[in-house]
């Protein structure tokens, strides 16, 4: 059986990136929380997994010179979330707290997530080198 | 990994309001800079801040002609510029004053002190919360390079 060490890391890699995307939102919702007229903006974890996870079982091999290279980016859409104050006055509508708390979870899965992934390379590590101490 | 463009963000941030604090410090150490004419007085500075997503959008909407914002990554802040605060000066009637002028009358710059501590409390939150962003991108990135590291 030939070790397949995309399928190991896939899910992995997929899930962090995700994360380093919604971490970029969130610090650009942090840096501009005195910025008058902007829209905090975020993603929803699920969906932008979801179309993260699609992009992958859609990935095709050309078999002709003339076929098309088919390239399915996800759509993961950053929205704008829904203000939890009417009026700031300025028009901005980032919560400084609820922006940090947001980016201080993600950052703690993301650390879970690298986790899980080092373990899972450990074993790896392990099975090839036989388990030996080497 | 671009995890540096998040680096990039927080450091944005920090620019800026680091821009905002200077300009409260100006602001309130000439606070009682008085003069004797109109025009040599100081005024209140203030740092106009915009999101570089402004710019992103527009560069979109140039090029796609739709109105949509693009679909991901944060955007850091820019200061466009200082501006001065165009409330009216403080014009006070006192003749014993070494700087009145002929007819008696100094001129105060238009900083409101309790405004401007407001301000820089604010700033320095800020700051700091971009630090913390900063710093713990950072302890991701560690995080990514011992991958796999280790027994």
């Amino acid at each position: 059986m030939a070790i397949n060490l995309d399928r190991l890391t896939d899910f992995h890699h997929r899930a962090a990136t995700v994360r380093k995307d919604r971490m970029e939102l969130l610090a650009g919702n942090l840096a501009n929380a005195n910025t008058p007229g902007y829209k905090a903006r975020d993603l929803d974890f699920k969906s932008a997994m979801q179309s993260a996870r699609a992009e992958q079982s859609h990935s095709m091999s050309r078999t002709h010179d003339k076929h098309f290279s088919v390239e399915v980016r996800g759509a993961e859409e950053a929205m704008y979330r829904v203000p939890n104050q009417p009026d700031t006055g300025d028009g901005n509508t980032v919560d400084v707290q609820q922006e940090r708390n947001a980016f201080l979870e993600n950052a703690m899965r993301m650390q879970a997530g690298m986790t899980f992934l080092s373990g899972k390379l450990k074993g790896m590590k392990k099975a090839i080198s036989g388990g030996g101490q080497a | 990994m671009s995890l540096f463009n998040v680096m990039n963000i927080a450091s944005t941030g920090m620019s800026a309001e680091s821009v905002r604090l200077n300009t409260t410090a100006s602001n309130i150490a000439n606070a009682n800079s008085v003069s004797s004419s109109y025009d040599q007085t100081y005024r209140a500075r203030k740092p106009v801040f915009a999101a570089e997503m402004d710019r992103a959008m527009n560069n979109y909407a140039k090029h796609s002609g739709k109105d949509l914002p693009p679909t991901s990554g944060g955007h850091g802040v820019q200061v466009l510029g200082v501006v001065e605060s165009d409330k009216p000066l403080q014009v006070e009637y006192n003749p014993n004053h070494p700087m009145a002028d002929k007819d008696g009358y100094i001129y105060k710059p238009n900083v409101n002190v309790v405004e401007e501590m407001a301000d820089m409390m604010s700033a320095s939150k800020s700051y700091e919360t971009n630090v913390q962003v900063a710093d713990t991108t950072k302890r991701i990135f560690r995080r990514v390079l011992q991958l796999g590291q280790g027994q």
